[in-house]
């Protein structure tokens, strides 16, 4: 029976998948929205990334639900998790290698993570991307000594300060009578690492949200006792 | 590109096989971050930089480092002293 269900789910993806085909094609878009932002969106907000105009512009609000849903996914795993036995046992120190490879790659994964988060407005990249690297910068040295853990007190503040301050910029262009997370006029010279009004604002807050998060996220996961 | 194209989607599927088939739950893991990392490969291909970023960074990376962090604390991965 179990096999029978598998197979049907099998046979109805594939004719799912055949029919989007037979319709799309493989380098075909199925709509145009795409060729109206890249028309309009160097001029409405000045960021040479569109892919970041349409997330923190045009989709700014759905940015902030995805915020509130990793917000919440973390608490929930923190909720599950519980607290750590103090008399369970701690991994073993990793070797040499792990040890060795996490001093060394701690500085130039925060810089890459800091490059990726800053120029979310010029290069391919962003809050997510950049803060996902932040996180592993800063979870890598706690897999290479499981002893020491990062300190959750400052994750905490510094995540919520980030998820603070994306709404606060969103709400000051409502002082001004536009709506929610409207950019402002005057975004400078297209290109320029300042330009884009405050997306790159909002692109810092949610790279460091996003950071915090996830090295809050892991290190409750690694600090919790193993089974025997 | 068509033959690389063709290449990633092989290893892809090749590796996605591999998961269901290996015994050991972490090389089961590792093989599962390779179709993820083939999979931002042809995001890249497809001209979908910030995607492909997003995959190589969250797919292949942090979603793996999760469900080895979820085994071990399961006990299907066991650290040899």
């Amino acid at each position: 029976m179990r096999r029978f269900t598998s197979a049907l789910f099998l046979l109805g993806l594939g004719v799912l998948i055949a029919a989007i085909y037979q319709k799309m094609g493989f380098h075909a878009s199925g709509s145009n929205v795409g060729q109206a932002i890249n028309a309009v969106a160097a001029d409405q907000l000045g960021a040479a990334n569109f892919v970041t105009s349409v997330v923190l512009g045009y989709r700014g609000l759905d940015t902030l639900m995805e915020l509130t849903i990793l917000f919440t996914a973390a608490t929930v795993v923190a909720l599950v998790l519980g607290r750590r036995k103090p008399s369970a046992k701690r991994d073993p120190d990793a070797g040499f290698v792990l040890q060795a490879g996490a001093d060394l790659f701690f500085p130039l994964l925060l810089i890459v993570g800091l490059y990726i988060i800053l120029h979310g407005h010029l290069t391919p990249g962003g809050g997510f991307q950049g803060g996902v690297i932040l996180a592993a910068a800063f979870f890598v040295p706690v897999l290479a000594r499981p002893g020491t853990s990062i300190d959750h007190g400052w994750a905490r503040l510094v995540e919520g300060l980030a998820g603070a301050s994306f709404i606060f910029i969103g709400l000051l262009a409502m002082l001004e009578g536009k709506s929610f997370l409207t950019p402002p006029p005057g975004q400078g010279e297209l290109g320029a690492l300042f330009s884009a009004g405050t997306l790159p604002l909002l692109y810092i807050a949610v790279g460091l949200k996003v950071g915090a998060e996830l090295a809050g996220l892991l290190a409750h996961l690694s600090e919790t006792e193993a089974a025997e | 590109m068509e033959l690389l194209t063709l290449i990633i989607v092989i290893v892809m599927l090749a590796s996605a096989v591999a998961v269901l088939l290996l015994k050991d739950f972490l090389s089961a893991l590792a093989a599962f971050s390779v179709v993820s990392l083939g999979l931002s490969v042809l995001f890249a291909i497809l001209r979908a930089p910030d995607v492909a970023m997003t995959e190589a960074a969250i797919g292949a990376g942090l979603s793996s480092l999760l469900f080895a962090l979820a085994l071990r604390r399961l006990g299907l991965w066991r650290i040899k002293k």
